[in-house]
């Protein structure tokens, strides 16, 4: 199979009018990786992928694929094939013309088209289905059918738009490994949009995350989550308690910040913000719901606090505890389930404790909206 | 409670009669009069039934001729209409979305617009186009067929483009997008995606385009020239008096109509009942099985004995003759007249010999009574065969003539239409 390419994005604008969709992007995709856009609705990811695929030009900036560049190059004759949020499969067509379109515009033969078909059926596990039109295929084929049409083209680059968004939660967690296995036998680019973390973070080597058209961090899933570069990437990827105070000392990459309504917590700087923050500046802590922890020692420290009870959540695996925070808003605290009745501690006030590497430090800045 | 609710159902009832009465009433009667012999167009009295009116109307130059016109006509409408109304419709989907509004109203306009306006400026327009072109008045632009198939297209084209747009709103863009994604041209793109999506409004615009271009009268008056189409001449035809050839067409046209509209039907109930039972769409929407039309679908059973039906009235209008009832009917009237002529001598001799061997007071007294027995006979034949004692009779007959005109009407026409143009005037 064709060995993916690179994929760059130059400081890439792209305005609608006064809109701006996207802003100053500058990313570089690495052959054969699988890239994922994460951001919430309305971010321009979509946008980028349409520059890429060649619907949109952008308005500044240069988008190369395998180091050429691609302006003024139209859809139909860039090496990338998209798969459409809804699938878009021609309804019309039975599910072998539909994988092999890309064959036929170019003239192969029918009986060529077949076989090539009857391959890729094979490899999306929908053998002697080639025959059926895609309205009586279930979501999962139809799913399948879109990425073999894809893949039929033989495409350098595979860009998808969010396709698993409307299948039910099981088929997608199913789809999820399946997509990275065919990425990784055919070796190709793929990116990927979507607003679902947990999909960006199991399929990708790499997720750049986007808020209201800006990057605002690339990197690898566990870089993304466990070192967010801004607020906003620390409040949108997973779940995170925010603490809003201001940094009382640091000490090399760990910080005391005092905050409005816990008291003095140790937090580490993130990468990002390291070396830029000064005692005094107005600082947002986060600790993941699982970081914390019932305090065996419930004596003040710096990776203690104590907070009101309002209610917990039984979830299986994990319960959920809910504090009273600042703000009205509320921390969440996550313990294992290990097996033993837990013994309600409502209208309790409770201290817990956190690994302070595990906390966060970042400046002040915007929020991820619920 | 069943007394109650009889008044209103026995009310619903009689609506429906009338309803239906009223829609297909007409259609039935001209239906009935295209078989009946009497040379103008009328159900009763019923006479003989007759297939000569189809040979009328076979061999009728004009009909025939206006019928290809139509046909020419219809069938360049629709290209040109279905054309025009597609592109109409995908330049709605492209235009910049503000002007949307303004382009639509622009668009759809002929269709509110009158068609004889649209007759009248359609002639002066290319005449002017013609002129300033320095063409003759022979040349193509003033064409009957170019001039009355552009003239139809002018609003047809607007109801085609209205189908179209119903049809492109359930389009998704993204199929376009996806196929130009995968290395389609945009004119393979159209061709192979956005046409086949849109096969089945073209075939229903284009039914419609023919039927409008059909049966259009107002715009064709002004523009079809030296082509008169089928609306053309029935209208100049009934302007000189009909027969019954007319009603013979309306009968074709209106069993061609229920054809179309009873295979149309078996084909979409086919479709639904395959779609309900779970059929796969391939198998529906594929190859004709024609066993499975006949379970449980009435309306194909209907369709095959109209198929036979019509096999049948072919056969039988090839072998029965209409001559035999014919001479029938002729034979049967002469004997009624001879009985008349016979009664009208015999009374007439009784008075002759009355005058002679009688009184002349007694004679007058018979003279009074006369009219009465003898008005229907003599009126109808009297002036036929001694048109010299009418004069006398009809002073006094003058008093009975409500009585007596149905009877004249009917036979007097028939048999001595002549003698009717003397008749009137004196009867008035």
């Amino acid at each position: 199979m064709t060995k993916g390419v690179d994929v760059d994005l130059e400081n890439v604008w792209i305005r609608f009018g006064d809109f701006v969709a996207v802003r100053e992007a500058n990313v570089n995709i690495k052959g054969g990786e699988f890239f994922s856009f994460l951001g919430p609705s309305g971010c321009g990811k979509t946008t980028i992928l349409r520059s890429v695929s060649g619907f949109l030009e952008p308005s500044d900036g240069k988008v190369r694929i395998g180091g050429k560049d691609m302006a003024g190059i139209g859809p139909n004759k860039r090496p990338t094939a998209l798969i459409f949020q809804n699938l878009a499969l021609f309804p019309l067509m039975k599910v072998w013309e539909n994988i092999t379109f890309s064959m036929e515009v170019k003239g192969a033969s029918k009986a060529e088209r077949r076989k090539r078909a009857d391959e890729l059926l094979d490899m999306i596990a929908l053998p002697d289905q080639g025959d059926k039109l895609p309205s009586e295929l279930s979501g999962g084929q139809k799913q399948r059918v879109a990425i073999a049409r894809a893949l039929c083209a033989e495409p350098d680059v595979l860009l998808l738009d969010e396709p698993l968004s409307a299948l039910d939660l099981k088929l997608r967690q199913h789809m999820r490994t399946e997509l990275r296995e065919i990425q990784q036998r055919v070796g190709i680019t793929f990116i990927y949009i979507t607003h679902d973390q947990g999909e960006a973070l199991t399929m990708s080597d790499n997720v750049a995350v986007m808020r209201a058209g800006i990057i605002d961090q690339i990197g690898t899933g566990h870089s993304v989550y466990n070192d967010p570069a801004t607020p906003f990437v620390a409040s949108f990827v997973g779940e995170n308690n925010v603490f809003r105070g201001k940094i009382k000392s640091i000490d090399g990459d760990m910080a005391l910040v005092s905050t409005n309504r816990t008291g003095e917590l140790l937090a580490r700087i993130a990468t990002s913000a390291q070396g830029k923050m000064n005692v005094g500046d107005s600082a947002m802590m986060f600790i993941r719901p699982e970081a914390c922890n019932i305090a065996e020692d419930i004596s003040p420290a710096a990776n203690r606090f104590t907070a009101r009870v309002k209610h917990e959540e039984f979830e299986g695996q994990i319960y959920n505890v809910f504090l009273e925070g600042a703000e009205g808003k509320e921390i969440k605290m996550s313990l294992v389930n290990v097996g033993k009745q837990r013994q309600s501690a409502e209208d309790n006030n409770l201290t817990l404790e956190y690994m302070p590497d595990q906390a966060v430090v970042l400046p002040a800045g915007e929020l991820a909206s619920e | 409670m069943r007394t109650n609710s009889l008044l209103p159902r026995l009310l619903i009832g009689a609506y429906l009669v009338v309803f239906f009465g009223y829609l297909l009433g007409p259609l039935i009667v001209m239906s009935i009069t295209a078989f009946n012999s009497p040379s103008f167009p009328k159900m009763t009295p019923w006479e003989c039934l007759t297939f000569e009116w189809f040979d009328v109307l076979a061999r009728d130059e004009r009909i025939l001729t206006g019928i290809e016109n139509s046909l020419i006509v219809g069938v360049g409408t629709v290209i040109l209409s279905v054309i025009m109304g597609l592109s109409g419709a995908l330049m709605l989907t492209q235009i910049w979305p503000k002007l949307r509004a303004t382009y639509y109203t622009i668009v759809i306009a002929p269709i509110l617009i009158p068609g004889v306006v649209l007759g009248i400026s359609t002639l002066v327009f290319w005449d002017r186009i013609s002129i300033m072109l320095g063409m003759s008045t022979g040349g193509i632009l003033h064409n009957g067929i170019f001039l009355t198939i552009l003239g139809q297209s002018t609003f047809i084209a607007s109801y085609c483009m209205l189908v179209f747009i119903a049809r492109l709103q359930r389009f998704d863009t993204g199929l376009t997008e996806a196929a130009l994604d995968l290395g389609a041209t945009p004119v393979q793109a159209f061709r192979k995606i956005l046409l086949p999506f849109m096969k089945p409004a073209i075939g229903s615009a284009a039914v419609l385009a023919f039927l409008a271009s059909f049966e259009n009268y107002n715009t064709t008056t002004f523009t079809f020239g030296k082509f008169p189409t089928l609306t053309i001449e029935l209208a100049q035809k009934v302007r000189y008096g009909i027969n019954p050839s007319i009603s013979a067409l309306a009968f074709i046209i209106i069993v061609l109509t229920i054809i179309g509209a009873l295979i149309h039907e078996i084909y979409r109930r086919r479709q639904q009942l395959a779609l309900a039972n779970g059929a796969p769409v391939a198998a529906v929407s594929g190859g004709f099985q024609l066993p499975k039309i006949f379970r449980g679908n009435p309306a194909a059973i209907i369709l095959v004995l109209l198929a036979l039906g019509g096999a049948s009235t072919i056969w039988f209008s090839q072998s029965y003759s209409p001559g035999v009832c014919k001479m029938d009917v002729r034979e049967q009237k002469r004997l009624i007249q001879e009985e008349r002529i016979k009664e009208i001598r015999a009374k007439r001799q009784l008075e002759l010999q009355q005058k002679q061997l009688k009184s002349p007071d007694s004679s007058g007294d018979i003279k009074s009574d006369a009219p009465v027995t003898q008005s229907p006979g003599k009126g109808a034949f009297g002036n036929v065969f001694d048109p010299g004692n009418l004069d006398k009779a009809a002073p006094k007959s003058e008093t009975e003539k409500p009585a007596e005109s149905p009877g004249k009407g009917a036979f007097g026409d028939v048999f001595a239409p002549k003698n009717l143009d003397k008749a009137t005037p004196k009867d008035d």
